[in-house]
């Protein structure tokens, strides 16, 4: 009797401490829970219906809740009879992947440059500040009204052909400045470039500037510096600079609507073009390969660095 | 400290056209919306006026543009109220132990990276099959439950929470605990600690998320597409212009548009600039 109270003692204690423990997560979850129950109902839950949907049937008027793959199979119909040739689908995406590329690689080395000039040319904090802001701003304006203003620049009869026309450079006005690749592509960067920028400038800050006079007293030129020193330090950044960059693209729509006169085609234009038709089935069908591709090249560029790390 | 070298002329040139490349456009229109009555869309301006912005606000043109503008500064302003709460609870809510907190943190980056036209999709479709039930259930003159302030705000929410959530991850990781420790010590409620120390020092980042929460809002499209229901935002007007106009009106409602976002971010800034030298003098010296 005597030996087992403080027993009892003990465990009265471990069951106390476990009832504030359950209630501090309960208070944490209270806090936490209504993010969570946004995201629950206004993403996961829609994401589940697309998948779900994506296996649906459908006519011109409604859809029909049948276990179906017809959505699949028309997306890729035609793809095996008609190889080596690619089908409508994989053009598609070979189109989308080449913006993909291009956007890409032009951001990320604009990025970089940006980033590595704010992180170590620009040494007064104050300046270091006001300059980041200088290019963020134009991330919280509008982006149609970012695209629109490209319009009395690139058009027919806009600033950039006058000029070359009276410079004499060209005989009639360029008509691939506007509503063409090219014209993608540039607002693409001009748009997106600031999500290479923000993480690429992140890491860099936090490399340890004594590195860098280490290397230079170790007699390092300053290319070798960059190669052996800045750019690995850098890679966590980049690399997540490089997910949202891709992803954006990969599912963009709207820019490359409209910067493509809607003559274009992209990942994300068809799932929209099917929505036009209200061919919602095959509009699900068609995100959850845009999902699935998508989530292959994250998990390629993920393993290349650990992302829980960097948060 | 190393002189500079030319490396620093090269990216500075580079940094500045740069900064050329961001502005430069959206200056060009800004110009051009004070196009005289007869001019295009394009230079030259044939004389200098206001005639497009008074016909942009005379309506009778092409759509309503005064109750887009109204309804999406409505959206704009609930969905940063919606954002600054959410956001400061749940990081809160990360300080202490939460149990399975990395899941709401994967779902928030997943919502930021998921592109916006499936999520769009998955909330149209959503909204259909509730419909769907409705009308199945025998309700009488039921239209949609998609609608602004419920398929369109929980639209917006999916992409203004995740940068919330995230901004306060960052405040959080370079805030110094022991000044909630010390507040506790001295007898603070959870409450009074939070009202008192932890607000007063994150208050400039929560200026920033709302300024994120407006902004991202008030120009969001493509999420926006499927999802907003019977009526049209401001930037959902906007692209519908885009392909039928060809007068400057649209360049008149670009200023507009980019006038209440400079205005918003103007604010925010004079605000946190104004927090942190009131913190800065209020602030301990102590240890200094």
């Amino acid at each position: 009797m005597s030996s087992s109270l403080p027993d009892r003692a003990a465990q009265l204690r471990q069951i106390q401490a476990r009832r504030v423990e359950t209630r501090r997560a309960l208070v944490a979850w209270l806090q936490a829970g209504p993010m969570m129950l946004v995201f629950a109902l206004f993403f996961l839950l829609p994401l589940a219906l697309v998948v779900m949907v994506s296996f649906w049937d459908y006519n011109e008027y409604e859809i029909i809740p049948a276990f179906t793959v017809r959505g699949y199979v028309e997306s890729f119909e035609g793809c095996l009879a008609q190889m080596p040739s690619l089908c409508t689908t994989l053009k598609t995406y070979w189109q989308t992947l080449r913006l993909v590329g291009m956007v890409w690689a032009i951001t990320l080395v604009l990025g970089f440059a940006i980033a590595y000039f704010l992180a170590f040319h620009v040494r007064d904090r104050t300046w270091q500040v006001a300059l980041s802001l200088l290019c963020t701003i134009p991330f919280w304006t509008s982006n149609v009204i970012r695209m629109i203003s490209w319009i009395p620049l690139l058009g027919r009869n806009g600033v950039v052909n006058r000029g070359l026309v009276e410079a004499g450079v060209v005989e009639k006005p360029l008509e691939w400045l506007l509503f063409s690749e090219f014209a993608v592509v540039l607002a693409l960067v001009h748009l997106f470039t600031f999500f290479m920028v923000v993480p690429v400038f992140n890491a860099m800050l936090r490399i340890d500037r004594r590195l860098l006079e280490a290397a230079h007293d170790a007699g390092a030129s300053a290319w070798q510096t960059l190669w052996n020193v800045v750019i690995p330090l850098s890679k966590p950044g980049i690399v997540i600079g490089s997910i949202f960059v891709i992803t954006i693209v990969m599912g963009d729509y709207v820019t490359i609507g409209v910067m493509g006169g809607q003559q274009i085609a992209s990942a994300g234009k068809v799932i929209q073009t099917r929505l036009d038709a209200l061919q919602f089935p095959a509009a699900a069908a068609n995100a959850v390969i845009l999902l699935v591709a998508t989530g292959l090249i994250i998990a390629a560029l993920s393993r290349l660095v650990d992302v829980r790390k960097e948060l | 400290m190393r002189r500079r070298g030319i490396g620093f002329w090269a990216l500075g040139a580079l940094f500045w056209a740069y900064v050329l490349f961001l502005y430069g456009p959206t200056l060009t229109i800004l110009v051009l919306s004070f196009q005289g009555p007869e001019g295009g869309l394009t230079f030259p301006m044939s004389g200098v006026s206001l005639h497009w912005f008074r016909k942009l606000f005379a309506g009778g043109g092409i759509v309503d543009i005064g109750a887009a503008f109204g309804r999406s500064m409505r959206l704009g302003l609930l969905a940063m109220a919606i954002t600054v709460v959410m956001s400061v609870a749940a990081g809160m809510a990360f300080r202490r132990r939460l149990p399975g907190g990395a899941v709401l943190l994967y779902t928030a980056i997943a919502s930021l990276i998921v592109p916006s036209i499936v999520t769009s999709l998955g909330i149209a479709l959503q909204f259909r099959l509730i419909d769907d039930l409705v009308n199945a259930w025998g309700v009488e003159d039921w239209t949609t439950a998609m609608g602004l302030y419920t398929s369109g705000l929980g639209a917006h929410l999916t992409w203004t929470l995740p940068f919330g959530l995230l901004i306060m991850f960052a405040v959080f990781n370079r805030f110094d605990g022991r000044l909630e420790e010390a507040a506790r010590d001295l007898g603070a409620t959870s409450w009074q600690s939070f009202r008192h120390v932890v607000l007063p020092i994150i208050l400039p980042s929560v200026v920033g998320i709302g300024l994120f929460g407006f902004t991202l809002s008030w120009d969001e499209l493509a999420r926006s597409s499927q999802a907003i229901g019977s009526v049209n935002t401001l930037p959902l007007e906007l692209q519908g212009l885009m392909t039928t106009v060809t007068k400057p009106d649209i360049y008149a409602l670009g200023t507009v548009t980019t006038g209440v976002s400079f205005l918003v971010i103007g604010a925010a800034l004079v605000a946190i600039r104004v927090l942190q030298a009131r913190q800065a003098r209020f602030g301990s010296d102590a240890g200094k």
